[in-house]
């Protein structure tokens, strides 16, 4: 038996983003939400172990209010086994240590976990440390940027993308996987999945049944402290030219560059 | 379930304890990465700000001129070494750290927003119980409280926010690599080099790195790369991507590509930038027939100087350029091609 768990983040949805073109400001709709879309690579990955491998169980962890159920069910549709929900109002304001801990707390609730994988990083916070920092909580190894998933008997193979080329690791089980998009192909919702999610109840998980004090939740848990919002200035002094056919454009970028001091 | 430490406020007292700014240099195969030398840029402003001293440390079986990183600003240099430290491998590099920073006790450490480096400041982080701000464009002290005041993009660089770590030490950030100029030799400084050996249960991990295969299709790395030459789907078809494939070669530049471009088979998954992508910093960046998604511009829009070309003149690519050219990627690429060529030649 192999037990995989995949965390799932609910993100604002990206796609139809708008940005404000006074402000530089995303303009998006609230209700729009997808599964961030490195996790759902995760998903795929999970989904495509258990497919070929015996007696695999996939369980789909989020962290999030109670919409973020949405995401479990999808999850299940496209073949995770089960879903769990952490979520209160004692999470808000969460850093990626006071997450960490959450998730891990209800990691440790099932059985003998062998392998986690989750994307690399979420499209909203994009910090891509939550992973790492789970690992750190169940005294587990961490690999990231994992681009190929091989199962073995007792240990897995993972290749890791990093600069300039590839690197493969073999970690005995268990161990954590964070990966990213070149890993596969994100799967689809299947009819057998959709009907299994509508029947699936997904239990939700607080703070007490976690065993977590309030001093180690929420923006009491979390050690940093966002001091500022603003939006950067995108828009540059632009210098705009238009091809005409002779080489001016391009002379003039050439002085330009130059200039800068760049080539 | 085992107990938790809990990471809530560490007293006051034991906060003034922390003193002196420690950086996470860089080797590969015994020769220091340049971005070390980025990060001595960060770390001596930060501690001429605080007037402390800067540390850097090293990891490895082996390093070359470990003098060069006391020329180029750091007071004390750490070389954790250890046959086992050949390769990065996050349980050991991280373990080593930690031990090193229960000992120095720094206020501020700063490490590369690299792969090595974003995987191994999540994991010390969470072991040293204090708190993290990843992929940072901006360091600055606080002249009053004398915190550190860490400013990163996000949402797709849509915001910025400035985050900070008030009641925990050490203070811990990643910076995005290219984004400080790497800190000059000067041949006068003085410090001290220490070699720290370690026993071995220090670097025991259950990992096994079996081996580096180099990316040939890099050939310069993206990351480390001054200069990303990058096509989208203006470029229309494989033969049209190789323009941006030769303009880079010319140049000596990483070869960067939308997720179209990818998923259009131009080129791999190593060369995207954007969301799904890598996040790149350059000091130059040639974007080709990119029309400039959201998505694409979070990977490259804190490059230093940008130039577009693109037959859209409402793409929104021109409004992160520092210089547009609003025209058919095929008639103006063959003459950048050229007119480098020729600058090439004649330097």
């Amino acid at each position: 038996m192999l037990n995989i768990v995949v965390l799932v983040k609910q993100v604002p949805g990206t796609d139809n983003v708008k940005m404000d073109p006074e402000t530089g400001v995303m303009i998006r709709s609230g209700k729009d939400t997808i599964i961030n879309p490195l996790d759902e690579n995760a998903l795929a990955e999970a989904i495509r172990i258990k497919n070929s491998h015996e007696n695999v169980k996939v369980t789909a962890i989020s962290m999030g209010p109670d919409s973020a159920i949405k995401a479990l069910k999808e999850a299940i549709a496209m073949g995770a086994d089960e879903g769990v929900l952490i979520s209160g109002r004692a999470f808000a304001g969460s850093d990626t240590i006071a997450t960490a801990k959450a998730i891990a707390a209800a990691i440790k609730k099932l059985d003998s976990v062998d392998l986690i994988v989750c994307g690399e990083r979420a499209t909203d916070g994009e910090t891509g440390q939550t992973g790492a920092m789970i690992a750190h909580y169940l005294d587990i190894p961490v690999e990231t940027y994992v681009s190929a998933i091989e199962v073995k008997e007792t240990s897995a193979i993972l290749k890791r993308t990093v600069e300039g080329g590839f690197e493969r690791i073999e970690v005995p089980y268990p161990v954590m996987a964070t990966v990213n998009k070149d890993i596969n192909e994100p799967g689809f919702p299947t009819l057998k999945g959709k009907l299994q999610a509508k029947q699936k109840t997904i239990p939700v998980y607080g703070p007490e049944a976690l065993g977590l004090e309030p001093a180690e939740l929420g923006l009491k848990g979390s050690p940093t402290r966002v001091v500022k919002v603003f939006s950067p200035k995108l828009s540059r002094d632009t210098i705009m030219k238009k091809a005409n056919g002779t080489t001016e454009p391009v002379d003039e970028l050439i002085k330009f560059l130059s200039g800068k001091d760049v080539i | 379930m085992s107990t938790y430490v809990n990471t809530s406020v560490q007293h006051e007292n034991e906060l003034s304890q922390y003193k002196g700014v420690l950086v996470l240099g860089e080797q590969r195969d015994g020769k220091i990465l340049s971005v070390t030398f980025e990060l001595l840029t960060r770390g001596r402003a930060l501690a001429n700000d605080l007037g402390c001293e800067l540390s850097c440390v090293l990891l490895g079986d082996h390093i070359d001129n470990l003098e060069e990183v006391v020329k180029r600003g750091a007071d004390k240099v750490y070389f954790i070494k250890d046959a086992s430290l050949k390769n990065f491998l996050p349980r050991p590099y991280s373990n080593a750290i930690v031990k090193l920073c229960r000992e120095l006790k720094p206020e501020i450490i700063v490490a590369a927003a690299t792969t090595t480096g974003r995987t191994v400041m999540p994991l010390v982080t969470s072991k040293l119980e204090t708190g993290l701000t990843a992929d940072c464009t901006e360091l600055t002290i606080d002249p009053e409280t004398k915190i550190l005041l860490q400013t990163r993009p996000a949402i797709g660089g849509n915001i910025m926010a400035t985050i900070k770590t008030p009641n925990h030490r050490p203070q811990m950030a990643t910076v995005r690599p290219k984004s400080a100029k790497p800190a000059p030799i000067d041949p006068s400084r003085t410090g001290e080099v220490i070699v720290k050996e370690y026993e071995g249960a220090t670097f025991f991990t259950p990992e096994k790195f079996l081996e580096y295969i180099k990316d040939t299709t890099q050939e310069v790395s993206i990351e480390e790369a001054d200069i990303i030459v990058a096509g989208g789907k203006g470029m229309k078809n494989a033969d049209g991507f190789k323009m941006v494939e030769e303009l880079a070669r010319i140049l000596g530049a990483g070869v960067g590509a939308t997720r179209d471009a990818v998923e259009l088979g131009w080129t791999t998954y190593p060369h995207q930038i954007g969301l799904s992508g890598k996040t790149v910093s350059p000091k130059l960046y040639f974007a080709f027939g990119i029309s400039g998604k959201i998505q694409h511009l979070a990977g490259m829009q804190t490059s230093e100087v940008i130039v577009a070309v693109d037959k859209d003149p409402d793409a929104l690519i021109f409004r992160v350029a520092d210089y547009g050219i609003v025209g058919d990627v095929f008639e103006v690429v063959p003459m950048l091609i050229e007119a480098f060529k020729k600058l090439k030649a004649n330097a």
